[in-house]
């Protein structure tokens, strides 16, 4: 292979992080950062246990709890008695192996995709990896990171490399100005509504194009977050000065003179002029409208103002049975229109929107206002630090006067795992990235959409157009 | 660690013809609160299973007594969503040794394979005959032989393919970690130098 074939940014970092290629083996690529929480790495440390070994290297491993922790009085000891020998065991398995953990109750807890970029952990050029599939989030920086099984997680922490093959390349570029109400949320529910559930497969997606570069970091991952409900294997965004503004000063980033020698490497790692991708698809900025999804995955969305498609509607015939059942499962009628439904929950949070910037897109909805009866909403922060700083913002009083309830930092209603969980029958708009059946509790319906659109329907207490609020 | 060595399986099937399995079906989250790797069978498909009083739901494929064997045949995108391993080891917990589709989701494959379980891609033709002949003959023996890579029903067959490193993997019973272990010096002069 020649040196001068330009390459895609995904391809300078993955080729960087070969230990070994082997024919007839995957690559041996090597993990700069790993992330852990309590729901996929018990067993991988007993598997090490078992072996007789340590971690490889603990100063690449950061552990924090946040799927299985209530949201509530978390100063308490944990109640239910599962959830609280899990917590535990990571606890005893972090000390035990000299792993840094941020419980629950330390200053930088929170959801893992949330604390890593705004510690400053997660970085450009890097290879990450956690047993949690929306690790694609730290993409937006410009790294290659993905979710792992936890036999993988057993693996890195072993010998701090993982056995892979490469993906495919896929370019998605959106260019031109968003409109009014339209926010990264719906850009991404938008491509997947395009692309299909399945319709990465295989691939390691670059967003490009100028309407992604307007955008913020926090935005930016919100959009490599739900790579993975398209099936990627992971989604990022090239660095520039936006990503180097954001990192610079964070705890662990590299500081001063550290920080101006990393920032020139950094530059290196943007796609070179003609590199080639396995797909190039384009969008067009101004066609994206607030986005809702109405089935049970997430490339069943459409424009909020859309009508469900229906039966006659799909493509592919043996797609039908499948629709049929996911809309009855909804207890939606195709060729509906959702605009008027009434929603039960209101659900603010997880790894995809629960940044600082989105408790911020909900206060600029909601401010002076009042929630309706018919809801119920739950505010909970991604992370103690975005908690914190929504309290010096004086966020809390907005939701307050909303009637919203402000809850501590973790995964919460987005898996169903712990206390908080939509009841069944019950419609939940929410900000969250996925809308598999029971995914936010037994028999609960999910609809998608952003801190807008549910902020939007907190107050209206139905599906509401939120541009009909500005 | 080593696993269940996998040469030819030789079995009838449970159909399940339903698009999108992600694995919040599979295994939902409430019963990821294990710290082991053991006991999850019993939750398999748990919601689709049973009703909310925990009643078996008479119509669903694995409650169906005509049904049984160690081959579960699903619709395309099979294991999407989360990357729960807790998914494979359900359905291995469960007694399944191979799950066909006509498309499985990257996560839930490479999971599947670390856990002596194959996923077996077919094309979307053969994977609807295959799924009407087992409605239509729940007694249908299904032969999935993995050294030659073919799957075979009823006289018809088709070539499968699976990556070789993992073909070898499986028929030995080794895993990834034992080839990782073997590079640890190499390893190390990378750490250091990165
Ligand atoms: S917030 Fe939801 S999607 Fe994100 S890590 Fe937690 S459970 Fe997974």
């Amino acid at each position: 292979m020649s040196e001068l074939k330009p390459k895609t940014i995904f391809e300078k970092i993955w080729d960087a992080h070969v230990v070994k290629r082997a024919t007839g083996y995957p690559d041996a690529l090597f993990i700069d950062r790993h992330y852990i929480h309590e729901v996929t790495s018990p067993q991988a440390f007993d598997g090490l246990r078992k072996r007789g070994i340590k971690v490889f290297n603990v100063n690449r491993t950061t552990a924090t709890a946040d799927h299985n922790v209530p949201t509530k009085d978390q100063h308490l000891p944990i109640k239910e008695a599962l959830s609280r020998h899990q917590v535990e065991t990571l606890r005893k398995n972090c000390k035990e192996f000299g792993v840094e953990l941020y419980d629950l109750g330390h200053p930088f807890q929170g959801i893992v995709h949330i604390i890593g970029p705004e510690l400053g952990l997660t970085l450009p050029g890097m290879t990450m990896v956690c047993g949690d599939s929306h690790t694609s989030t730290h993409g937006a920086f410009g790294s290659v990171a993905f979710g792992i099984g936890t036999s993988e997680v057993e693996q890195v922490l072993a010998t701090q490399c993982i056995l892979q093959y490469k993906p495919k390349t896929m370019k998605i570029e959106i260019n031109g100005k968003l409109g009014k109400g339209v926010v990264s949320k719906d850009i991404i529910l938008y491509i997947i509504s395009k692309i299909s559930a399945s319709g990465a497969t295989g691939f390691f997606v670059e967003y490009a194009g100028d309407a992604i570069r307007n955008l913020s970091m926090e935005a930016r991952m919100t959009i490599c977050n739900m790579s993975i409900e398209m099936g990627a294997r992971g989604g990022l965004i090239a660095p520039d000065e936006t990503t180097f503004n954001y990192i610079k000063g964070r705890r662990f980033a590299p500081q001063g003179e550290a920080f101006d020698k990393a920032v020139a490497q950094w530059k290196q790692l943007p796609s070179d002029a003609g590199a080639a991708y396995d797909v190039v698809l384009k969008y067009d900025a101004a066609d994206i409208e607030p986005m809702i999804t109405y089935g049970t995955n997430p490339g069943m969305g459409m424009k909020v103002t859309d009508r469900i498609p229906t039966v006659e509607e799909l493509k592919e015939l043996n797609e039908q049975a499948s629709f049929k059942k996911s809309l009855d499962y909804m207890g939606l009628e195709a060729g509906s229109s959702l605009i008027g439904k009434a929603v039960d929950y209101v659900f603010i949070g997880s790894c995809t929107n629960a940044r600082i910037e989105d408790l911020r897109l909900v206060a600029s909805i909601v401010k002076g206002k009042k929630k309706a009866d018919n809801v119920e909403v739950w505010v909970i922060p991604g992370s103690k630090q975005v908690e914190q700083q929504a309290l010096k913002e004086g966020l809390n009083k907005v939701f307050e006067e909303a009637g919203f309830e402000l809850r501590g930092p973790g995964c919460s209603a987005c898996l169903g795992m712990n206390e908080d969980k939509v009841p069944p029958g019950k419609y939940c708009i929410s900000t969250s990235n996925r809308n598999f059946e029971g995914r936010q509790g037994p028999k609960s319906r999910t609809f998608l959409a952003s801190p807008l659109s549910a902020a939007a329907a907190a107050i209206t207490g139905k599906v509401t157009d939120v541009r009909d609020l500005m | 660690m080593a696993k269940e060595k996998f040469i030819t399986l030789k079995s009838t099937a449970v159909p399940l013809p339903v698009e999108n399995i992600d694995t919040d079906q599979i295994i939902p989250a409430r019963f990821l609160k294990a710290t082991t790797r053991e006991g999850f069978g019993d939750n398999l498909f748990r919601d689709w299973r049973f009703d909310g009083e925990n009643n078996p739901i008479k119509e669903f494929a694995l409650n169906n007594e005509a049904y049984s064997g160690k081959i579960l045949v699903a619709g395309k995108n099979f294991g999407c969503g989360s990357s729960r391993e807790h998914a494979a080891w359900a359905i291995y917990d469960y007694g399944f040794r191979v799950v066909v589709s006509s498309f499985f989701a990257d996560i839930f494959k490479n999971n599947a394979l670390n856990n002596a379980v194959l996923p077996v891609v077919v094309s979307d033709k053969f994977l609807q005959t295959l799924l009407t002949t087992i409605q239509q003959n729940p007694k249908t023996e299904v032969t999935v032989d993995l050294l030659n890579q073919q799957i075979s029903f009823d006289g018809k067959s088709e070539q499968f393919e699976i990556n070789a490193y993992k073909k070898e993997c499986l028929i030995n019973g080794y895993d990834d970690i034992d080839y990782l272990l073997s590079l640890n010096k190499e390893i190390r002069e990378f750490d250091l130098a990165h």
